[in-house]
């Protein structure tokens, strides 16, 4: 593949709302251009983190090239990039769509539109991308693709008439969809004379090779032995190799040119060097300027992370640096607390993200860690005229040194299905929301939008929004913007002791509730000790709830006999062993888990 | 000569009680599930087997205890249970003061069998009993009745047995605290009164029926408060009738603690015997398998789970085990068994027990407070070392 001719080449994604089959439709595509066997395929290619399997989602953008031999002879050189649909990843997905000429717009045949589809195909346009819709699950019995076909032509405004119906589960209809791909989607600008102009979407990092470069040629060409500039880093490295995307694997190549999505490696061994967005030319032959790269995302999420073990804190300094090499939404930096000693401020985008990187802290670094309860950016006006953007509840100003506080608000949208207008309508309203209106899509389902406060969202409100919904609602976000609000902060004393860790910013209203809530379930999360343990919170320094954890009364087993002897001993074992997941907070040991106890607050039981 | 004990373990029971989580089963179960008419018998005969089988391992040792246990070992043919003590006397060398125990079911003897028990060898007898209440041995599931219980120890005592031991169960479903006493009461009441008795509080353990209606809400079972009342009144009534405790659970008159349990507190040596019986010889610890099916095929070649303790393993073994007896631990032996003094190896545990009140020392030996006993695995904890 010395030379490839650039008008076959097409550079495109593939989005939809969450479970509309984007990753079945990416395998399809795979399978059908033969860069695998069936044999080969493992369900959702794709999706190759773990964590992603199981949880059927796609977090990390993943890409792949394959060839097609199109209806009109000609072969055509497919790079797919596969995107997460979550809404917490939606910077994910913006950087993709960078690399990209056009999107593949999947849609549900039984669901059709939902929150996530517009906000995805509007993502897509913004980045002047050419798209064209596909109506998948056509052979479920509800299907109504015509529906479906009208709703994207009124809500959104493409064409859609001659959309593939397809089953991406069962394969039907794939080849007009690879046709399309080949119509469709224009073929990539630029060209291969012009100095190197590549844009970075995305980098791993290598223990053999350094940092992995992913980028989209967009000017000029690329191979080994040129020397490399990363533009905004100013880092210089000479090319040790170029190539393109197998499934799974790198496959060297030449040369990349104008056009092409491929990788490059430079024996980059600093992680800091390589920025995702960044612009990369020939340091022999630069661009005039570079690429626009993308709007840095902004940490929506805040939380402590721990090392469980003191002595691994190094170790996940080093775990958080090389998450963050793809990751350029994840935030850290060091911070102590009285209670669980060094440990990093971390900032996400989302509660899943969190979830996400405590998960690959945990599995692939194999970190044990104690995570404080998560919460938002609060910005604190203080008398003297300074503004404090707060992340971390400890550091919040004396009360008599505050002028007002603000915190973030978003601007959702709710799709749902008319039944459950009531009951969404009640549950925005409990989350302080405002309401701003209603747009019925057809007869029977309606936007919904609301202002919502940033901090009533970010725990659980995904969940309690499909548990009223009988799972028929979908949801999307937008930071609005600051709105002052009376916002406190609870402090929980254990024993008397304030213990750091466990503060959290409350709305007022919500905080004798909150400080309730929180001691029940501190109460059932600390065991029993020798003495007894009061439970208290407090919002500057008024107790407003309190809980007693009773002295400890029995803890005896009443046999011990010959044949018992080891089980029994497992027994101590296990006692002593839970001991060492505990934190020591003045005389009292206080589980990990019951720093994550804010989260679960509204459990029902 | 080394002292020894042996165990053996007989599965078989009328029928499986509600809390009981021991190996066992009812003869019909086991015969069903082994395609075995005479179960029973085919598991004398290999039991006998193991016994002859492992007389050389205790070729150095003298036998100071024997227990049958089960299970109900008096639900064998008695002509069998004979054979077993025959086939003992011949395999190993017994003390002459061999302390020698069976466990019965009150609702499986009569006189007769008690005589011939007597007659081979026996001069113990533990019976359980577990409540003097009709309506709380429903609950547990007994087959037998309080005068079933009545006739038995009576008999007992006529047949010649003069150490009698009684169980009994407290912090049953719904039982209230004077409701426990009463049957503590009934035990004394008895003529003569037995001479051990065995006061468990109800531990409710996975696999059993009392542990799905736990699990389902349905076992409503005395709080913390009432169970802790119960122990402390049980400990106080049997103290001011001549009782001693001398371990968590168990109460003798003077002369009268039973031998073979000590040597499992003290870690004697042991040999089980019988499906899932385990054994501890020179710091190695061993057991044999469960299944009743391999057993009866190969008796003697059943032994899983071997493990050699290490030093630290020993030490904390003896903490653990030690310190369930009133008597404790005793300083002296530590440094004779381990070279080393309890305070050079545990000496930060043992000041912070004994500042929180839960240890304490008498003379030579430390063993638990009243506190420390309601505590005990809080405190035996922090004397494992993690090896």
């Amino acid at each position: 593949m010395a030379s490839i001719d650039q008008s076959k080449i097409r550079n495109f994604c593939i989005v939809a709302h969450i479970d509309h089959g984007k990753s079945t439709l990416a395998d399809r595509i795979i399978e059908r251009t033969g860069l695998l066997t069936s044999r080969e395929m493992q369900a959702q290619v794709l999706d190759n983190m773990d964590l992603e399997r199981e949880r059927g989602i796609t977090i990390k953008a993943q890409t792949v090239r394959t060839v097609y031999r199109a209806k009109d002879g000609e072969e055509y050189i497919f790079n797919l990039i596969d995107t997460p649909g979550h809404v917490d990843f939606n910077y994910e997905v913006s950087r993709s769509l960078a690399a990209c000429d056009g999107a593949i717009l999947v849609v549900d045949a039984a669901q059709g539109i939902e929150a996530q589809t517009l906000a995805n195909v509007y993502l897509a346009l913004d980045h002047d991308l050419d798209v064209f819709p596909v109506i998948n699950k056509i052979d479920l019995p509800s299907a109504d693709p015509q529906r479906v076909i009208d709703e994207i032509e009124d809500v959104i405004g493409i064409e859609a008439q001659d959309a593939p119906l397809i089953s991406a589960k069962n394969g039907i209809g794939i080849d007009d969809v690879l046709e399309q791909i080949v119509s469709k989607i224009p073929a990539p600008g630029g060209s291969a004379d012009n100095p190197l102009k590549a844009l970075i979407f995305d980098c791993i990092y290598d223990s053999y090779k350094g940092v992995i470069i992913f980028c989209r040629v967009m000017e000029g060409r690329v191979k080994k032995g040129t020397h490399i500039r990363m533009i905004a880093t100013g880092a210089r490295e000479e090319v040790v190799e170029v190539g393109y995307f197998g499934a799974g694997q790198f496959i060297p190549c030449d040369e990349l040119s104008a056009g092409m999505v491929g990788y490059i490696t430079a024996s980059i061994k600093n992680v800091k060097d390589t920025a995702v967005g960044d612009t990369v030319t020939d340091a022999d032959n630069p661009c005039a300027e570079p690429l626009p790269g993308y709007k840095k995302v902004q940490s929506m999420v805040y939380c402590g992370m721990y090392p469980a073990d003191g002595a691994k804190y190094p170790d996940l300094r080093d775990a958080l640096e090389k998450l963050q090499l793809n990751d350029a939404s994840l935030f850290y930096e060091p911070e102590t607390s009285v209670a669980l000693g060094f440990g990093f401020r971390c900032g996400f985008l989302g509660l899943l993200h969190l979830e996400i990187i405590q998960e690959r802290l945990e599995r692939e670094y194999n970190l044990d860690l104690v995570t404080t309860a998560p919460g938002v950016v609060y910005k604190v006006y203080k008398t003297n005229g300074e503004v404090v953007e707060l992340t971390n509840p400890s550091n919040l100003p004396d009360p008599s040194e505050i002028e007002h506080m603000e915190e973030p608000i978003v601007s959702a949208e709710i799709m749902v299905t008319s039944e459950y207008i009531g009951s969404i309508m009640e549950l925005c309203q409990e989350r302080r929301g405002r309401y701003l209106g209603m747009e019925y899509i057809e007869g029977t389902r309606a936007l919904l939008k609301y202002e919502l406060p940033l901090n009533e969202i970010i725990y659980d409100f995904f969940d309690a929004l499909k548990s009223r919904s009988r799972g028929y609602a979908s949801f999307d976000y937008d930071i609005k913007g600051y709105e002052e609000s009376r916002l406190v902060k609870l402090d929980i004393l254990i024993n008397r002791e304030e213990v750091d860790a466990l503060s959290f910013i409350v709305h007022a209203d919500s905080a004798y509730e909150r400080g309730r809530k929180m001691c029940e379930k501190l109460k059932d999360e600390i065991p029993r000790h020798l003495f007894e343990i009061p439970i208290q919170a407090a919002v500057g320094g008024k107790i407003i709830a309190r809980e007693t954890v009773k002295a400890m009364r029995k803890d005896v087993l009443a046999k011990c006999y010959g044949g018992d002897i080891s089980r029994k001993k497992k027994l101590l074992e296990k006692q002593k062993e839970g001991k060492k997941r505990m934190r020591q907070i003045g005389n009292v040991e206080i589980p990990q888990k019951a720093f994550m106890s804010v989260l679960k607050l509204d459990d029902k039981n | 000569m080394k002292e020894l004990e042996l165990y053996f373990h007989i599965p078989f029971c009328v029928k499986k009680c509600n809390y009981c989580d021991f190996l066992s089963f009812s003869p019909q179960t086991a015969a069903a599930l082994n395609g075995q008419e005479a179960v029973t018998d085919a598991y004398m005969d290999a039991l006998l087997l193991e016994t002859l089988g492992r007389a050389d391992e205790a070729g150095e040792y003298r036998v100071v205890s024997i227990f049958v246990g089960g299970g109900t070992p008096s639900l064998i043919p008695t002509g069998r249970v004979e054979e077993l003590m025959e086939t003992i006397r011949r395999s190993f060398c017994l003390a002459p003061d061999v302390e020698c125990t069976i466990e019965v079911n009150p609702g499986t003897v009569d006189e007769e069998k008690l005589r011939r028990y007597k007659r081979a060898g026996f001069n113990r007898l533990s019976i359980g009993l577990q409540s003097a209440k009709e309506k709380e041995l429903k609950c547990l599931g007994r087959i037998h009745t309080w005068p079933d219980f009545l006739k038995a120890y009576q008999a007992a005592r006529r047949a010649g047995f003069s150490n009698i031991n009684v169980d009994i169960i407290s912090a049953l479903p719904e039982q209230t605290l004077s409701e426990c006493l009463e049957t503590v009461q009934a035990v004394l009441a008895l003529v003569p009164p037995p001479e051990h008795i065995s006061a468990y509080s109800l531990i409710v353990e996975e696999g059993t029926p009392f542990y799905e209606r736990f699990e389902r809400g349905q076992l409503q079972l005395p709080d913390e408060d009432t169970e802790r009342s119960m122990y402390v009144e049980t400990g106080k009534i049997l103290k001011n009738a001549g009782y001693e405790q001398y371990e968590i659970s168990n109460y003798a008159r003077e002369g009268y603690a039973c031998r073979h349990n000590l040597g499992y507190w003290r870690r004697r040596d042991y040999l089980g015997f019988g499906i899932g019986s385990a054994s501890l010889m020179g710091n190695e610890r061993f057991s044999n398998a469960d299944s009743l099916r391999d057993y009866l095929n190969a008796p003697l070649d059943q032994r899983i789970g071997r493990t050699v303790l290490t030093e630290a393993q020993q030490m904390e073994e003896t903490m653990f085990l030690g310190l369930r007896t009133t008597r404790g631990v005793s300083g002296e032996e530590f440094v004779r068994t381990f070279n080393r003094t309890l305070e050079s190896v545990y000496g930060d545990v043992i000041r912070r027990n004994e500042r929180d009140g839960l240890l304490r020392w008498q003379g030579d030996c430390l063993s638990l407070t009243d506190r420390g006993m309601d505590l005990a695995n809080y405190v035996m904890a922090q004397f494992l070392t993690g090896t």
